[in-house]
């Protein structure tokens, strides 16, 4: 039973990995009508994660498996009850990644402009949504006996789950804005500079009433991990903050990793209250899930666990090396130049 | 019949999105193989046709791949949300593949996809060409993992039930690995795909040719798609073969319904049906076209093999499993995919060789209008073969969700009503229909472009232009 309380946290890092890498490409996508004055700088903006992009979605397709396999009834109970926000979130992955895909593969602005649209909107919907689905985990649906969530779609849509929701699509907006000002030159890095200055205070004011919120539902249901919840949720703030000091001074590698721990403290905050629960019922606490009785057996998590160990090296070393080669800037010179040998 | 009745919405989509989630499956394990060697080529050869055949076949795969990335999740989603009674009693089991295809093979893929398309200008040569590779590698190595949670299905292997949490557990992983059913499937959906990768690379060569362009490019890809699709089919008839030993051993009910064999069979009454006319509803036969002793030796690799039929089965299920269900599938759909499958794959075949011989040095002839048409509007037939396939393997499998252990109408999730499963099997059908004009007109177009025309004489050779002047994929 004890690799079920390690692998809450293995899957946590998985989400955390997700937030984290998928967060600041829905930051671009969402930047692009604020970013993108013309094709060249919305060029500009959509390359800055074009080749990383894939790679970090798959983050939420090994989370999923690795829930699935780890937690089948925490995986079985909240696709199921989640079902339209995740129908949405699929959708919205699918327009967006088509559209990376498919925008430059046409001349004319009519196409770029629909797929500019589908991008931002396809990012959107999961940065807030996904902040919707979690922050339901957290405050604990209707769940019967049989495990299944009874509540409908309008019980989902709760101020707390709502500020989560709004929390996360700023905090993915905010770090995307970073990556584009780390990534980018010229005109692109200045806007983005400026629209952090921006974007900081809202976010700043939703991430710390999530933060006190989280903490009163912890409290509230004598979380084992409240220290925790409560260091991490200082954790996040103070380097949310610092993350806007260090945009205002110019200083972009450490404006996008404080950025970065943000989104990490900050999810850290809702899985140490979750703790030891995976999805609380708010029918009845009886009926609620937690980690021992919605895990896998102790076999299926040791043979998860040789993999976890075995592979998750390897993982994060060819996706470093991933972001080494990538590491220079999108300039604006690159794309005319790569503009002219098309046309030639 | 009730419209809203959330088993049937949730077979359908389920039904839907895999058929469709497989329309770009195959291309993209079949093509990444392709272009990885053609880069190869042109690494070791130096020979500037091989580096744009990789250059228009990459762009082809590209197209593909993204959609099969996006439609993708939806697969591993809608386990939970459409079927969360059988997500809750396979999970222990089933998950465990899901998560190791995730860590091992589609971190792999999804990585170094990235770097072989953005790193042209910024690796070296040869670990550029390891990325395609890489790539390739991690895509295959995907359906392995993917197909040994669907045989659990078709025969579960490697668990035991836990009579008190009513679950199916895992108790063999590496039983669950080689299961029968996954390696004889596994190389038998890998050959399929790179077939129909191979009559993609064939139409696209003939489209050229035909009008006589790019000839000396497109040549030799046409000859490698036509060979590529006979060593192709080789590889899916073997195991093809294997798959339906292990299907008559594993689950005699499909083969039976496979042949719509009603009653016990042996010898040369064990015979083969190429074509049958039934009764409008399908339960006798009026006229049928038969090769004798071809059934017994499909089932048991001997001439006077008895073949089990469905009404001694549905007995023999009876017995063993509980009276008052209907254990057999639907038998006009699993009698006719089976024969579609292996008739799509045959002629997608022959046409590959016959166009070797019509297209080989010594022709005194040249390839008629008519070949290059039939080479071009043949493509698909690889890829109905793969779809009709699939229709069979898991419609053959009914009424089962795990065969022997749980029914299809047993694991549905409970709680989502069946206007919910409607609006998302609205939604994905809408969006997939109009991606999938955009898509097929994409590729339509960079077929049609073709590849860049070969340099003159007088044109320095790429390999020594500085890297910065190769020019990178940019979005």
């Amino acid at each position: 039973m004890d690799l079920a309380y390690l692998w809450f946290f293995i899957v946590g890092v998985f989400f955390v990995g997700y937030f984290v890498l998928d967060g600041f490409d829905f930051g671009v996508g969402m930047s692009l009508p604020f970013l993108g004055r013309d094709e060249v700088s919305r060029r500009q903006v959509i390359n800055t994660i074009g080749p990383v992009w894939d790679l970090n979605e798959t983050w939420v397709i090994v989370a999923g498996a690795c829930l699935f396999a780890a937690f089948p009834e925490w995986y079985a109970t909240l696709f199921s009850g989640f079902y339209l926000p995740l129908l949405l979130i699929l959708l919205a992955l699918i327009l967006r990644g088509v559209s990376f895909e498919y925008r430059h593969q046409r001349e004319g602005l009519a196409w770029k402009r629909g797929f500019d649209r589908m991008i931002v909107i396809g990012s959107v919907i999961p940065a807030l949504l996904w902040g919707v689905a979690f922050g339901n985990i957290v405050q604990g649906v209707p769940i019967d006996a049989d495990k299944n969530v009874t509540g409908t779609l309008f019980d989902l849509l709760n101020p707390y789950a709502l500020c989560v929701g709004i929390t996360t699509l700023l905090l993915f907006f905010l770090h995307g804005v970073y990556f584009v000002g780390l990534k980018a030159d010229g005109q692109v890095k200045e806007d983005a500079h400026r629209l952090a200055r921006r974007a900081a205070l809202p976010t700043i004011v939703f991430a710390a009433a999530t933060v006190v919120w989280t903490t009163l539902i912890a409290m509230e249901r004598d979380a084992p991990l409240i220290a925790a919840v409560i260091g991490c949720g200082a954790a996040a703030a103070i380097a949310l903050l610092a993350s806007a000091v260090a945009n205002v001074r110019r200083r972009d590698g450490w404006a996008f990793a404080l950025g970065a721990v943000t989104i990490v403290t900050a999810v850290l905050t809702l899985w140490f209250a979750l703790f030891p629960y995976v999805m609380p019922s708010s029918t009845d606490p009886a009926f609620s899930l937690t980690i021992e009785n919605a895990s896998s057996t102790d076999y299926t998590l040791t043979v998860m666990t040789w993999a976890a160990v075995i592979f998750l090296p390897g993982i994060l070393a060819y996706q470093a090396w991933t972001y080494w080669v990538f590491r220079k800037r999108i300039t604006r010179v690159q794309i005319e130049k790569a503009d002219a040998a098309a046309a030639h | 019949m009730d419209f809203l009745d959330p088993l049937i919405l949730a077979r359908w989509q389920f039904g839907l999105t895999t058929l469709y989630h497989y329309l770009f499956v195959p291309l993209t394990l079949g093509m990444a193989l392709t272009v990885a060697i053609f880069q190869t080529i042109w690494h070791r050869t130096g020979d500037v046709k091989w580096l744009h055949l990789t250059r228009l076949f990459g762009k082809i795969f590209l197209i593909n791949f993204a959609m099969g990335v996006v439609t993708g999740i939806v697969q591993e989603f809608q386990f939970g949300m459409n079927w969360s009674d059988y997500s809750r009693f396979v999970g222990d089991v089933f998950g465990a593949p899901l998560a190791f295809e995730g860590l091992m093979a589609f971190f792999f893929e999804a990585t170094f996809i990235g770097l072989w398309i953005f790193g042209w200008d910024k690796l070296p040569r040869r670990i550029h060409l390891l990325t395609i590779w890489a790539t390739a590698f991690g895509s295959i190595l995907s359906a392995y993992f993917i197909l040994t949670a669907n045989a659990f299905m078709q025969n579960p292997v490697g668990y035991q039930l836990n009579p008190e949490t009513g679950r199916a557990e895992l108790k063999n992983f590496f039983e669950l690995l080689t299961n029968p059913v996954a390696l004889a499937a596994f190389p038998h959906t890998i050959f399929a795909a790179f077939m129909f990768a191979a009559s993609v690379i064939i139409a696209v060569a003939a489209w050229h040719l035909r009008r006589g362009q790019h000839v000396e490019t497109m040549r030799p890809a046409l000859r490698y798609g036509m060979w590529f699709m006979i060593i192709s089919f080789a590889g899916t008839a073997i195991s093809g073969d294997q798959l339906g030993l292990v299907m008559v051993e594993t689950q005699p009910m499909k083969m039976a319904a496979a042949e719509a064999l009603w009653n016990t069979a042996c010898g040369a009454d064990a015979s083969f049906s190429i074509f049958s006319i039934g009764t409008p509803d399908g339960t006798a036969e009026v006229w049928s076209l038969r090769v004798p002793y071809l059934l017994s030796f499909l089932s048991t690799h001997s001439l006077d093999g008895c073949v089990e039929g469905l009404n001694n089965l549905q007995e023999l299920y009876t017995q063993k499993f509980g009276a008052g269900i209907d254990y057999m599938p639907e038998i006009w759909v699993t009698y006719w995919s089976f024969r579609w499958m292996m008739g799509f794959g045959g002629i997608a075949t022959l046409i590959s060789v016959a166009g070797l011989w019509v297209t080989r040095k010594k022709a005194t002839r040249p390839v008629a209008g008519w070949m290059w048409r039939i080479a071009i509007w043949s493509a698909p037939l690889p890829l109905f073969g793969s779809l009709v396939g699939w229709i069979f393997t898991e419609m053959g499998r009914q009424p089962w969700i795990v065969f022997s252990l749980m029914h299809t109408s047993d694991g549905v999730s409970p709680n989502v009503p069946g206007w919910t499963v409607l609006i998302s099997l609205v939604a994905f059908t809408a969006i997939y229909a109009s991606l999938a004009v955009v898509e097929f007109r994409l590729i339509l177009k960079a077929a049609q472009k073709g590849p860049d025309p070969l340099p003159g004489p007088d044109d320095p050779d790429p390999r020594d232009l500085p890297v910065d002047q190769t020019p990178s994929t940019v979005y």
